[in-house]
């Protein structure tokens, strides 16, 4: 059964009329913004402190690392950091990757034979050293975490493979507790062995401040600063959690685009199909 | 009104294949489906649910391929998955922000069929089936959070199966039961991954079945007035499977956003350091989607008569699900849409900012003070100097200790302890309570003594009638 006047209607129909689209606009906006304050509440250290922002090359959706700073910020880990962190779930192997500090293949392997491990059983059953190879996870400074309490006043120096995905704010919170360590204000009572950081949840963190202008050379002319260094190796450490990082933010782009022109084909279609039942 | 089976084979294979197994006319069926002509874009989440779940099966099978559910092994396994399988990283993040999406999804599923009364005769046991399968995604998300062995897993999981341990008499048996030990251990993270994997299986079943239940007495409609002919309805497809498309499309365009710029926005910091039964995380909370059930747990902050507040918080907790197996009885009003019910609307409304505050009030610390009417009585050099002058304060006045608050300031480089006397303060475990009678309030209360008392707008006659003078208009 036909009814004539519903087929001559030919009214543009939910597809076309703002008012019937404008609940569902707002809902999109206001989640979105809901996302965003979700997003962009300035984060916090545990003590409630606001942290310092750097400008990330790789923050904005295009964002990709900069390789010479993650290879700067390898060699301040690995001259300053690596002393007590140790970086299990990275091998040397990712330094070359596509998307990392891209070093050559034989740059990989010599910097990997920089260190000894042990192997082996061999053929007569003994275990034995050799140098490192790329598909060797970087030397751990301390044999257990026992091992690393005890040469550290009882703290744990926590393993640095994911550290920028573990404290909120990331590498803001990095780059704000390495520039952090100040004289304690007048009358605040510090823990012996313990050190006054403006960042850290109590202010009172037991590392000592591990940077100092110089004490890494850099050989591409960048500032030998503190906080040079800290952006740095903050930047290293966000590669080093996110190794896929610049993947993700080409293959999105991909995804994004193909999802709105899909959107915007299938809003025509339903609005031509629509047409004559509405 | 239930839709005749039309379909006749066309040829010798489906004629033959029909008179075993009438697959094909079920596909005919579904294909076929009369719905509402009038459906708007919130219908379109059910589709958008079914992708959620598929999107999670198909997702979560390849991440069991490289998955260990070993306490020791957890932890490096996931960051495995994340480092050195193809593509590994976006497996695991469509998982861990899919299980948000989908939440999202049956959140604005489920408060659509609220405000257009879908739950209503004749579609009870289809809203109870929705409510089963919302009570499994729960059990499932959480289990879920439990499998990569970070802090949050191990303490949410240690906080939830607690909950058990308030269940008199044979609570602490239960709890042990759960764990399969004295504490969360190797044993639980086994048992929650094999039953990880188990659930979503059991959601699909019972999808089927709400599917089912959808297709007996036909979608409700914006309307919530019943189908009179076939001038109300258009076919599913492709009407519907446009509009469905549509949907989803937009919907995945924010749930791309999270997967590729912002993986991690959803979850907690806290849970890419590996579980550490010694350690205590400073705050322990639960993914967003369970935040209104957490301050629920917590609102609860005193004993009534012979149930202690930490039973009490369980059972209010378990009571804010339960109540809505029986909502379809508890809403006296024969109107379904809010669109001819003003003041269930304003208060329909209400209830969606109680639920959201309830969600913002799980994610705070419970004695974090909303509003407080206090005094400093001054700053002081050093803890000890603090505590001397509350200790005189208590002996000078009525007050008494538990009403002083210190807090640590640094103004100009200087250290100094200042005290406060707070004599009211609304903290959020007060707001929680409110939020919580609140709650309760809407489905005891409200709904039941508002379909006697509310004065509805008049139905249109049919659904065809209100479209044409909709387009007259």
């Amino acid at each position: 059964m036909k009814n004539e006047a519903l087929n001559q209607a030919a009214r543009p129909c939910v597809f076309t009329r703002l008012s019937r689209v404008a609940p569902y606009i707002a809902t999109a906006a206001i989640t979105a913004l809901g996302m965003m304050f979700l997003a962009s509440v300035p984060a916090k250290a545990a003590g409630n402190v606001e942290l310092k922002h750097a400008e990330w090359s790789f923050d904005a959706p295009f964002g990709t690392f900069d390789r010479s700073q993650l290879r700067r910020g390898y060699k301040v880990y690995k001259e300053v950091c690596a002393a007590c962190h140790s970086m299990n779930l990275v091998n040397f192997r990712n330094l070359a990757q596509e998307g990392g500090p891209e070093f050559s293949e034989a740059q990989v392997k010599a910097l990997a034979a920089e260190y000894e491990i042990e192997d082996g059983p061999d053929e007569y059953g003994d275990m034995f050293m050799r140098a490192r190879e790329p598909k060797d996870p970087m030397p751990a400074p301390f044999a257990n975490e026992n091992a690393a309490r005890a040469s550290n006043g009882g703290a744990y120096p926590p393993d640095f493979s994911v550290i920028v995905k573990a404290r909120s704010g990331g590498a803001d919170y990095i780059y704000s507790l390495l520039t952090g360590y100040e004289e304690p204000p007048q009358g605040f009572p510090m823990s012996p062995g313990m050190n006054y950081n403006a960042y850290f949840g109590g202010h009172q963190i037991a590392m000592a401040n591990p940077l100092f202008d110089e004490i890494v050379e850099y050989e591409d002319g960048t500032p030998m600063t503190v906080d040079q260094y800290a952006r740095d190796v903050a930047a290293f450490l966000t590669w080093a959690s996110e190794p896929k990082l610049e993947a993700r933010h080409q293959m999105g782009f991909q995804v994004m685009v193909f999802l709105a022109v899909l959107a915007g084909l299938l809003y025509f279609a339903g609005r031509k199909l629509w047409a004559d039942k509405h | 009104m239930s839709h005749e089976i039309t379909y006749t084979p066309s040829n010798a294979f489906t004629r033959w294949l029909d008179e075993r197994l009438p697959i094909m006319g079920l596909a005919h069926h579904m294909l076929e489906y009369p719905t509402p002509r009038n459906l708007n874009y919130w219908w379109t989440f059910g589709g958008i649910l079914t992708f959620c779940l598929l999107t999670q099966i198909v997702t979560g099978i390849i991440l069991v391929m490289h998955y260990t559910p070993h306490v020791d092994l957890a932890f490096n396994s996931v960051e495995h998955i994340m480092r050195d399988v193809n593509y590994g990283w976006l497996i695991r993040y469509v998982h861990a922000n899919g299980a948000s999406m989908f939440f999202l999804a049956v959140y604005i599923h489920m408060f659509r069929g609220l405000y257009y009364g879908s739950y209503k005769a004749p579609r009870e046991v289809l809203w109870i089936l929705g409510v089963i399968i919302y009570l499994l995604m729960m059990a499932a998300a959480f289990m879920g959070y439990v499998l990569p062995w970070g802090q949050m897993s191990f303490w949410g999981a240690t906080v939830i199966t607690n909950l058990f341990g308030a269940i008199p008499l044979v609570g602490d048996a239960i709890r042990e039961w759960l764990w399969g030990g004295f504490a969360v251990g190797n044993p639980t993270l086994q048992r929650f991954f094999s039953l990880h994997y188990l659930i979503p299986f059991i959601i699909l079943g019972v999808v089927v079945l709400h599917i089912w239940a959808l297709h007996v007495p036909g979608n409700n409609n914006p309307l919530g007035i019943s189908v009179k002919d076939e001038q109300d309805t258009v076919s599913f497809h492709p009407y519907m499977t446009v509009k469905d498309a549509l949907g989803l499309t937009v919907f995945l365009l924010l749930f791309a956003y999270f997967v590729f710029y912002n993986p991690n926005v959803l979850g907690h910091a806290d849970n890419y350091i590996e579980a550490d039964p010694l350690q205590t995380p400073p705050h322990i909370v639960p993914e967003w989607y369970l935040l209104p059930f957490y301050a629920i747990l917590r609102a609860i902050t005193f004993d009534i008569g012979p149930i202690d507040s930490k039973l009490g918080g369980v059972i209010a907790m378990f009571g804010s699900i339960a109540i809505l197996f029986v909502l379809p009885w508890l809403d006296t009003s024969k109107v379904r849409s809010a669109r001819f019910r003003p003041l269930f609307r304003q208060f329909f409304f209400l209830f969606v900012v109680v639920c959201l505050g309830l969600g913002w009030a799980g994610g705070q610390s419970p004695d974090r003070t909303i509003f407080t009417s206090s005094e400093v009585i001054g700053t002081y050099e050093s803890a000890g100097e603090a505590d001397a002058a509350i200790a005189e304060a208590v002996s000078q006045t009525d007050a008494t200790a538990d009403m002083f608050k210190k807090h640590d300031v640094i103004e100009d480089g200087v250290y100094g302890v200042e005290v406060e006397r707070v004599d009211y303060a609304f903290d959020v475990a007060s707001l929680s309570l409110v939020l919580t009678i609140l709650y309760f309030a809407y489905f005891l209360i409200l709904l039941p003594l508002l379909g006697l008392i509310e004065k509805t707008k008049p139905l249109p006659e049919s659904i065809s009638k209100a479209v044409l003078a909709e387009k007259d208009a």
